[in-house]
């Protein structure tokens, strides 16, 4: 879930308040994005990946909040991660975007799992082949 | 205050089958306004997923037509097999210049498959270019009908100020995507089956809602659900012995049994080395649960779940019956996975890429038949309407509280549970509709809220409704074929080899289709 908004990141643009699907975020009086509607997040993530400046962290346990504080948040190195690696703003250049890969990759998974098939077959026949000669 | 406007068209929904309908729309001239529940761009199960499309060059779309015909069991059917794969064709290039087309190894530009985040937010800017209205936390509670029974519009709720909201259209699009049943499945938090109950409240029927039994894994905890990497998975039980569980598109009843069996974890320790380089950049969002924990994805054993798809990766829907995607009502269309995808998919999954192509296309044919029928009769925008929402809005008895907490885990209790939903037997389905009536008959009789309490409340009428309807279905599909597994009815029964239709709010009904050529292929 959405756990902490970063104030001296935040620029107050109001990106991530009109991004989120859940309408959890609101801009407070003090001009900074707030949390207001915590428990409507759905970790979906999409506020991190719009906020240009790296200002919101999500915690990937969905079912409740973990209290995860900006120092946390500050200390974990992953502020803009999913930015940075979605190749996202200043990160065009650097993280291209190597989606299209996904089908080839179900095709070496697929092409594993029958390997992998067939050397369980084999190795049970060598067995049943062993059992008989004893 | 109210606010209250008239267009050609309305869209309700702004994911990948909503967006293509209003830019079709918008193609062929017409005013369209696009409600969505959440955010166009961030909003349905697209934004955080990475569609492949069912995209098969001219020469070969007859053997893939031939082949998933055979693979929908008796109830696909070829000429919209074959229309899919034609507009998905030529319809993804003309999204260059919004999304940033991959090349592959050989520099060819690759159409395929786009990723979530991007794809969506290519469409949202598409979509303001054709000039169409996007009203975002907009959520749609009701349509409103004409003392004929056509549609004359919708009323929602604007979630900013909490202020109501009514528009006149000439026709109405219903892209409100599937029902994932309050499962945690990634991006499906909106997806309530919102439009399953407004089209049935305005008259229009479902078919295909046995077919809500896909189910994709994930870390444990988490709503991660992606089947790239545990393609890979090697899996073990609580003692870590490895589990002879073979992986395959038939993996699910496999992984649902270890985990009625105790808890279940995973091993991606056979991702290949270079997949794993590459994976922070294909899949961004598969990474960062692993990299937030410190889990080391490729080494570490870690728990892992399964969330229920329902209607995403299910079938079930709105009946469609014309090529234009209008449902039974007129003025009414249906697109996405708020509509059957029985047609394309038959009895099994239409996982991304059948389910994607579906999405553009039906939403293309909806849009540019809604926009077809209002231009030509107009808005009709002083014609007297009728609302037609009651469960939520117009309790049937005494207003008073209903715990909807409560309704809503039901619905997760009846339709989630791996025991009761994928291994279906009758007596256990008739005893899920018992607890479900008894919901529905609280909601119906006595719920209502004020503002967002209102979308809410609708939200939870629409989840029991769409597992009232499932359940029923599954319970009169005395067989198993595709998806829907009846453990006391093992194999296909030919006498069954047809869709099913289904409705009802107070009393629930099914009715198979009359058979006819259906039967040759089943």
């Amino acid at each position: 879930m959405i756990e902490v908004v970063i104030d001296e990141r935040c620029t107050g643009c109001g990106t991530c308040v009109d991004a989120c699907p859940s309408d959890v975020l609101e801009v407070g009086s003090d001009g900074k994005a707030r949390i207001a509607r915590q428990a409507d997040c759905q970790t979906c993530l999409l506020c991190e990946l719009h906020c240009a400046s790296d200002a919101l962290f999500v915690w990937p346990d969905c079912e409740a909040p973990a209290g995860i504080t900006a120092a946390q948040a500050l200390a974990s190195g992953q502020l803009g991660a999913f930015r940075r690696n979605s190749g996202w703003g200043e990160h065009a250049a650097t993280h291209s975007n190597q989606h299209w890969r996904m089908g080839s990759i179900f095709e070496r998974a697929r092409l594993q799992a029958i390997q992998i098939a067939a050397q369980k077959s084999a190795q049970a026949t060598s067995a049943q082949a062993e059992e008989t000669t004893r | 205050m109210s606010q209250t406007g008239s267009t050609d068209v309305l869209v309700i929904g702004g994911g990948l089958a909503g967006t293509w309908a209003a830019i079709a729309a918008a193609r062929e001239g017409a005013e369209v306004v696009l409600a969505d529940k959440g955010h166009c761009g961030t909003s349905g199960v697209t934004a955080t997923a990475g569609p492949g499309h069912w995209w098969v060059p001219p020469e070969a779309r007859d053997a893939a037509v031939a082949d998933r015909l055979k693979r929908s069991l008796g109830l696909g059917d070829p000429d919209w097999m074959r229309r899919i794969l034609d507009l998905t064709w030529t319809s993804l290039p003309t999204l260059r210049g919004y999304y940033d087309f991959s090349t592959d190894d050989e520099g060819r530009p690759f159409y395929r498959g786009l990723r979530g985040p991007e794809y969506m937010r290519a469409m949202r800017n598409l979509a303001l270019a054709q000039g169409v209205r996007i009203l975002d936390h907009h959520p749609a509670l009701e349509l409103l009908r004409h003392g004929d029974g056509s549609i004359a519009g919708a009323s929602g709720l604007a979630l900013r100020g909490e202020r109501p909201w009514t528009i006149r259209a000439g026709a109405v699009v219903l892209a409100t995507g599937g029902c994932a049943f309050a499962s945690r499945l990634l991006g499906s938090a909106t997806n309530t089956g919102d439009g399953l109950l407004m089209g049935v409240e305005a008259g229009a029927d479902l078919s295909g809602m046995e077919f809500t039994n896909y189910y994709t894994p994930a870390m444990a905890g988490t709503n991660m659900a992606r089947s790239m990497a545990y393609s890979f998975a090697r899996w073990f039980d609580a003692d870590d012995r490895e589990l002879d569980i073979p992986n395959g598109p038939d993996v699910t009843p496999h992984l649902a049994r270890a985990l009625m069996a105790g808890p279940l974890f995973c091993r991606l320790d056979r991702v290949p080395e270079d997949i794993r380089r590459v994976m922070p950049q294909v899949q961004p969002n598969f990474v960062l649960p692993f990299d937030r924990k410190g889990i080391d994805a490729y080494r570490d054993r870690f728990e892992v779940t399964l969330h229920a798809e329902g209607t995403v990766r299910g079938i079930g829907g709105l009946r469609v019956t014309d090529q234009a995607c209008q449902t039974q009502v007129p003025g009414l269309f249906a697109a996405g996975d708020a509509a059957s995808r029985e047609l394309v998919t038959g009895a099994i999954s239409g996982g991304g890429a059948v389910n994607s192509s579906w999405a553009l296309s039906s939403g293309q044919w909806a849009g540019a038949g809604a926009a077809r029928l209002a231009l030509g009769q107009g808005a009709r925008a002083d014609a007297l309407v009728v609302a037609s929402g009651r469960a939520g809005l117009r309790p049937a008895r005494a207003e008073g509280p209903v715990d909807l907490k409560a309704a809503v885990q039901v619905v997760r209790d009846e339709l989630n549970d791996y025991g009761r939903n994928i291994f279906r037997r009758g007596a256990t389905l008739a005893g899920s509709i018992r607890r479900l009536d008894d919901v529905w008959i609280d909601l119906a009789d006595h719920a209502r809220g004020e503002g967002r309490a209102s979308l809410r409340t609708r939200e939870a009428a629409a989840l029991v409704a769409a597992g009232r309807w499932s359940k029923a279905s599954a319970l009169a599909r005395r067989e198993s074929r595709g998806m829907h597994r009846r453990e006391d009815a093992a194999g296909p029964d030919p006498r069954f080899a047809a869709r099913q239709r289904a409705g009802g709010l107070s009393t629930v009904w099914t009715a198979f289709e009359p058979t006819g050529a259906q039967a040759e292929v089943a």
